[in-house]
């Protein structure tokens, strides 16, 4: 053989040029960019600082969730549930501080209210048997209702003791004037990507997706694993849950209604494969700075808010029309 | 010295015979060619050897000494590896992924351990060279040829040292230069003194690598002979029935 040992070990089927080239997150980032500079020209109100922050505190709630799902995702499941989650977790937050409980009691009971929700909704589908689409399609439903059940469905607004705490905790920005939240979706991120790219876990959630009797024949522990994903999953939408309470000041049980449509765009836009097996942190994190510029820029350009479910809704289909595009050049 | 011995195994499901009194013997570094129709048993074999099923009656020796497989995974401790008809790979993952799968090398400090890419980068081209097959490490497995796939379903068996590896029709789906890329990496696991048991319907590529034939029909083992002191038409009388047994 004409190739030695160490040049068949650095071979790669793609440079990274047409690797990049051929990256859906390089193309919507080019496209995030490309709608931010016109929307500077076009008008005053893009670019200017109030702006900018907003725009990045909104992308953090959307961003956050789409880090767990991406990673749902990514095994060949689907969890749409979160936006319900994220309200029953921002609720049990409010009303334990509402009690007089401290802000660590009322995040403890937050995050513990998730991983049983995320539970849940893994062992049914995992030991079950039961598709992700019904289980979470189920919790949906419950898990609002019991946001409304916890709080006689009244807006709460007073946080007892600690309720300047969880204000500065959301709403404030202890490094270098970046919003908290921001620091959050960076920090969860850069964990998401370790964990997608470093970890055995990782590894086995695109085991799952790829090929999961495969998965399952050569020792991978599948069910545990579909488990755990579920209440990470579940967990993202209560840590996106806790910080806006803190941001927004108070919660409603409207919260993070129809949120599970913008998060799934965002991951599936980021270059998340819905039949399993792809998906990346970055690709998450960038789908959803293109589904806020996309809102936010509806509203600058003065567009009637009403279209903004028809260009999240295009958004997604482009996104998945280009994957399959990618594909198609690829096979031939 | 045989690696593995059978003695009188036997399978029923239910009221029906599915293999019936079989015993041979397998020798280390030996291709065994496992022939026989549709519903001749041979699956039912395999599979009790892979530790999928349990045989009804019999023995099963290894090393001179009795081995009872509950599962899979004890067969694998035993060094008997399956290299399935679908392959089970992973069509998302690199070559190197796929072949670590369920095993892969980690490196780091006590509770902080991380993939070790480099390692099974390096092991995996190893593998690959040893097999003569140009198999890359990074490439993905979904932009592999059916020969390619092979690579890495047998590297795989490579990896935990097997004594047995275990075939289930790797021709059968794949194109004339692949099939011999195939029996050229069965050649190579022979070399290296590991027994190779494959099930195939293809008599010409059975013909090209076994030292041995199995016949199987109807449940029973009707030969078991030498490739050299058989013939394809033998074989095929053997398994259809127009000769009787040897």
């Amino acid at each position: 053989m004409s190739t030695t040992l160490s040049e068949a070990i650095d071979q790669r089927q793609q440079s990274w040029l047409s690797g990049l080239l051929g990256s859906q997150t390089f193309w919507v980032f080019i496209a995030v960019i490309v709608a931010a500079l016109g929307l500077s020209f076009v008008t005053d109100s893009f670019a200017t600082t109030k702006n900018l922050y907003n725009i990045t505190r909104n992308v953090t709630f959307v961003a956050i969730i789409a880090l767990g799902m991406t990673m749902v995702i990514i095994t060949g499941g689907i969890d749409l549930s979160v936006g319900s989650v994220l309200c029953l977790c921002s609720m049990v937050l409010a009303v334990v501080m509402h009690a007089g409980y401290s802000i660590e009691v009322g995040i403890a009971a937050s995050v513990a209210t998730a991983l049983i929700v995320g539970a849940i909704n893994g062992v049914l589908i995992a030991y079950v048997g039961l598709p992700p689409f019904v289980v979470t399609l189920g919790m949906l439903s419950i898990a609002r209702s019991l946001a409304m059940v916890a709080s006689g469905n009244t807006v709460v607004f007073e946080f007892g003791p600690d309720h300047d705490k969880l204000l500065a905790l959301g709403g404030g920005a202890w490094l270098f004037h970046i919003a908290n939240p921001v620091i959050y979706m960076v920090v969860l991120a850069l964990m998401t990507g370790f964990v997608l790219r470093n970890t055995k876990f990782g590894r086995y959630l695109f085991a799952i997706g790829g090929n999961e009797r495969a998965a399952t024949m050569t020792g991978v522990p599948v069910r545990m694993i579909k488990v755990v994903v579920y209440m990470i999953s579940a967990l993202s939408a209560g840590i996106a849950g806790i910080v806006e309470t803190g941001w927004l000041g108070a919660v409603t049980t409207n919260i993070g209604t129809g949120m599970e449509l913008q998060v799934i765009a965002a991951a599936v836009i980021g270059g998340a494969n819905l039949a399993g097996g792809g998906g990346t942190a970055l690709g998450a994190i960038i789908g959803a700075m293109l589904i806020e510029v996309i809102r936010n820029s509806l509203g600058l350009l003065g567009i009637n808010a009403f279209w903004q479910g028809a260009f999240i809704g295009g958004a997604i289909l482009f996104a998945v029309l280009f994957d399959r595009l990618a594909n198609y050049r690829r096979s031939n | 010295m045989s690696v593995l011995e059978l003695k009188h195994i036997t399978k029923n499901f239910g009221a029906i015979e599915a293999v019936k009194d079989v015993s041979f013997v397998l020798e280390p570094g030996e291709v065994i060619g496992l022939m026989g129709d549709n519903g001749a048993g041979k699956s039912t074999l395999v599979k009790m050897i892979a530790g999928n099923f349990r045989p009804s009656s019999g023995s099963m020796t290894m090393d001179g000494k009795e081995i009872v497989l509950h599962r899979p995974v004890e067969a694998r401790q035993h060094g008997i590896e399956i290299v399935h008809q679908d392959l089970a790979l992973c069509d998302n993952l690199t070559a190197a992924a796929n072949v670590f799968l369920g095993r892969e090398l980690m490196r780091g400090v006590g509770p902080i351990q991380v993939l070790d890419y480099k390692s099974m980068y390096r092991r995996a081209a190893e593998i690959f060279t040893e097999l003569k097959s140009e198999t890359r490490p990074r490439d993905l497995v979904k932009r592999m040829s059916g020969g390619q796939r092979q690579a890495v379903a047998i590297a795989r068996t490579r990896l935990s040292n097997a004594r047995i590896v275990l075939m289930d029709e790797p021709t059968a789906a794949i194109s004339v230069r692949q099939v011999a890329e195939v029996l050229n990496l069965i050649r190579r696991l022979r070399d290296q003194g590991i027994t190779v048991v494959l099930i195939s319907h293809r008599m010409p590529d059975l013909f090209a690598v076994a030292d041995r034939v199995i016949v199987m029909r109807r449940g029973t083992k009707v030969a078991d002979r030498k490739i050299a002191d058989s013939s394809p038409e033998e074989v095929t009388g053997l398994i259809t029935g127009a000769i009787e047994t040897v």
